[in-house]
């Protein structure tokens, strides 16, 4: 259901230019060339992991918090993109290429800065639209 | 009635067989659109809970694939044991097994909190647990019924029979096995934890299994216009009678090992003592209509060459086959588990007290579409291969 | 040069934040992330149920916002890692409080019974479920004597980046893995028993005998819960 809303949305978006839209980074350089991640950075994040899952290999060159750091960035009013959001980084890539992953359902989307300046009650208000639709 | 001399034929493809096959798809639409709410939205909208992890749906899945290995008796009495009576019905026996198992299969992925993860199922393994053995388990027998129909479809591989036979009948032996096992490798909760899970699910599997058999035959002869004689449908009615019988046997040894040991007592009497909705459906439910009814059905006197009583008796083994299992798998669930034998335990996670359970209608979506497309795989093989014989009419007498 | 310098930027925020949460004379002493865990150590935790007050729920406050297991309000199927529990002896009524949650089992019964080996247990001892290889079969749920497991019932947005969790697979307490690798030496439930004064959860290495928890179990013994089933648990109780 999102892909498709993403898709429409990128269709207009793409009558202007080729290709999808990329969010401007933190930094200057990618951890790897950006021709390799590309073509291989899904290879590096599975990877990772593993390594951390099963290993407690906590490196951050290559693991998706580390993605997550540079790629995710607020807009001008300080706004983090959400994962269901076209300005998303990760989002907008997969869209274009018509991939779906499902890494968001479970890790969160933003870098480690968002949640210090998310006030707590934002989210007991997202518990209580829970709580209401358990209620009906 | 020779072996070489029987003839099998289609159903034939008329009105009521396609709008037989539509209503079994309509069912499985339904089911899907449901499952595809459940999937959606999260296990919150059922009656599953922390406490009650697996309910109506595996209660529906169980049931299937327990049946699904019980189906296989008349293709092993057939093949392996060599009964002439029974050869005619080998072919429907394995359909049947197929369908039921194919139907059981999918509520269990249904049910999965990632179904999208099939091909994780399929790709990584843990070979200590017996649910990764049941995988290959249930998949293996499909491969070998496929083999076994095979053999029967195929002339020139006559003598292969009893081989193939005789292998579907240690699978199946050991397919039941191994998902009473499922329950009977939990060590920690009173109601399971015993090894005589495992042959109790292979004589369930007997007694479910011919009596779905039974009721699939009639109404495809019904259906199809063939006549049924009486002395093959008595003659399952005796067999299933004897499984039903043997089923009660088990769980008679399996109730009194518990009394004997005062620790079992609390499972026992929540089972038992008639308070618990538990006990109630175990008591009328299990019991009652679904073991000493159509036991006094199959044996009065006055019912016994009925064939009206023995459908009925038929359809209420299948109804308390449900209801053992809702006992089993929920009743197991709903009572605490024992963290600190001897003490009272409360929390906020539902310690010491029975869990509750309200099944929802998702769940019974679920249940239905399994059971609707093991049907369609049934009615599906009998439209498009020569299942079922032409004649099933009693041997006129010689003379 | 510019990549490394926001790294190590991004590594000293991590750092501060960690340091922040830390109870006073706790030394940071973080594992190179580079290297494996082994089972040199096994990381443990000792319950003293004496001092372990009844009315008290700090241990399972903080596990909650450490992780966001947030509260629906539908008991049934909302998440607990940690929970308190009262047990009462019906032979004059004595009652004790303690917090019960994953018991880190050496040989666990969940790990036995999950079918794609999701369920497994580290080499340090810490028990945990690869969410990636997890389906959601729930097998484990019904293996677990401690009920220490919940599944995700609905679908979820609000996760931390040290604690991913979502529809459809089965959690339960990581030992808060997260902040043993980072070396803090503590869990949020250990350190929020510590914080209100209670000092009722210790925190260690059963493998190392001068650690605090090891001579506390040598001087005054520990009881598994459910010992009979023989898991040797990580998870230890005093005065049960």
């Amino acid at each position: 259901m999102l892909s498709v809303v993403a898709l429409t949305a990128f269709s207009n978006a793409s009558a202007e230019g080729l290709g999808p839209f990329i969010p401007k980074a933190k930094g200057e350089q990618c951890v790897e060339p950006t021709q390799v991640m590309r073509e291989r950075h899904w290879e590096f994040i599975l990877h990772q992991r593993d390594e951390t899952m099963y290993k407690g290999i906590r490196t951050t060159r290559h693991s998706l918090k580390n993605c997550l750091e540079c790629h995710v960035q607020p807009d001008e009013e300080g706004r983090f993109p959400r994962s269901s959001e076209m300005s998303h980084f990760c989002t907008s890539c997969h869209v274009f290429a018509g991939i779906r992953v499902d890494c968001f359902e479970c890790h969160a989307d933003r870098p480690h800065e968002a949640y210090s300046i998310i006030p707590r009650h934002s989210r007991l208000s997202l518990n209580d639209l829970f709580r209401r639709r358990s209620v009906q | 009635m020779s072996v070489a001399s029987i003839r099998y034929a289609t159903l034939d493809a008329g009105r009521s067989y396609w709008g037989l096959l539509a209503v079994l798809a309509g069912v499985t639409l339904v089911g899907l659109a449901g499952f595809l709410h459940l999937e959606h939205e999260g296990h919150w909208i059922t009656g599953m809970n922390n406490q009650v992890v697996w309910g109506i749906p595996h209660v529906f899945a169980v049931f299937l694939i327990v049946a699904a290995s019980g189906a296989l008796n008349v293709a092993s009495i057939a093949s392996v044991f060599g009964q002439v009576t029974y050869k005619p019905l080998a072919r429907l026996s394995g359909l049947l097994a197929a369908g039921l198992l194919i139907g059981g299969l999918v509520i269990l992925v249904l049910d999965l909190g990632r179904p999208d993860r099939l091909i994780v199922a399929m790709t990584y393994y843990n070979f200590k647990s017996i649910f990764a053995w049941n995988i290959f388990l249930y998949t293996g027998l499909l491969a070998v019924i496929a083999l076994y129909m095979f053999v029967l479809f195929q002339p020139a591989f006559a003598r292969w029979t009893r081989a193939a036979g005789t292998l579907a009948l240690l699978w199946r032996l050991i397919l039941t096995t191994g998902t009473g096992a499922i329950f009977g490798f939990l060590v920690a909760r009173q109601g399971y934890d015993a090894a005589i899970m495992a042959p109790l699910f292979i004589i369930m599997s007997f007694s479910f299994g011919t009596a779905v058999f039974m009721l699939v035959l009639t109404a495809a002869c019904h259906g199809s216009g063939r006549v049924l004689g009486d002395a093959l449908l008595f003659r399952l009615k005796n067999l299933l009678a004897v499984f039903v019988s043997a089923v009660l046997y088990f769980v008679l040894a399996y109730h009194i090992t518990n009394l004997y040991a005062t620790e079992h007592h609390g499972y026992e009497a929540f089972i038992l003592n008639f308070e618990s909705l538990y006990s109630k459906l175990f008591w009328i439910g299990q019991v009652g209509f679904g073991s000493l009814v159509p036991l006094a059905l199959f044996y009065a006197p006055r019912t016994r060459t009925c064939r009206i009583s023995t459908h009925v008796g038929a359809g209420l083994v299948i109804l308390g086959g449900l209801i053992q299992m809702y006992v089993i798998i929920i009743g197991g669930q709903a009572y605490p588990l024992v963290l600190f034998p001897g003490m009272e335990e409360s929390s906020s996670f539902y310690d010491g007290v029975v869990a509750s359970y309200i099944p929802s209608i998702w769940e019974f979506l679920l249940g239905f579409t399994g059971v609707a497309i093991s049907l369609i795989v049934v009615v599906a093989g009998l439209g498009a291969l020569g299942i079922l014989p032409e004649d099933l009419s009693d041997p006129k007498p010689a003379g | 040069m510019s990549l490394d310098l926001s790294r190590r930027e991004f590594l000293q925020g991590a750092g501060a934040a960690g340091a922040l949460t830390l109870a006073p004379g706790v030394f940071l002493h973080a594992k190179d992330p580079e290297v494996p865990v082994t089972d040199a150590v096994r990381w443990g935790m000792l319950v003293d149920t004496r001092l372990c007050q009844e009315d008290c729920d700090a241990c399972v406050t903080a596990c909650n916002e450490e992780h966001n297991l947030e509260d629906l309000g539908r008991p049934e199927t909302d998440a607990q890692w940690i929970r308190k529990l009262t047990v009462r002896d019906p032979l004059g009524g004595r009652t004790i409080s303690l917090p019960m949650m994953c018991q880190h089992c050496e040989n666990p019964p969940c790990v036995d019974v999950c079918p794609t080996g999701a369920s497994f247990r580290r080499v340090d001892g810490i028990v945990l479920v690869d969410k990636h290889t997890c389906i959601g079969c729930r097998y484990c749920m019904m293996a677990c004597p401690y009920k220490a497991r919940s599944f995700i019932h609905e679908n979820l947005t609000e996760q931390l980046p040290h604690a991913p969790r979502g529809k459809g697979c089965v959690e339960s307490c990581t030992m808060c893995v997260h902040k043993v690798d980072a070396g803090e030496n503590t869990t949020a439930c250990a350190e929020a028993c510590h914080k209100d004064g209670h000092q009722a959860i210790l925190f260690g290495d059963l493998n190392d005998p001068d650690s605090e928890i090891s001579k506390r179990i040598q001087e005054f013994g520990a009881t598994q819960i459910r010992a009979d089933l023989g898991l040797n648990t990580g998870v230890r109780y005093q005065n049960l």
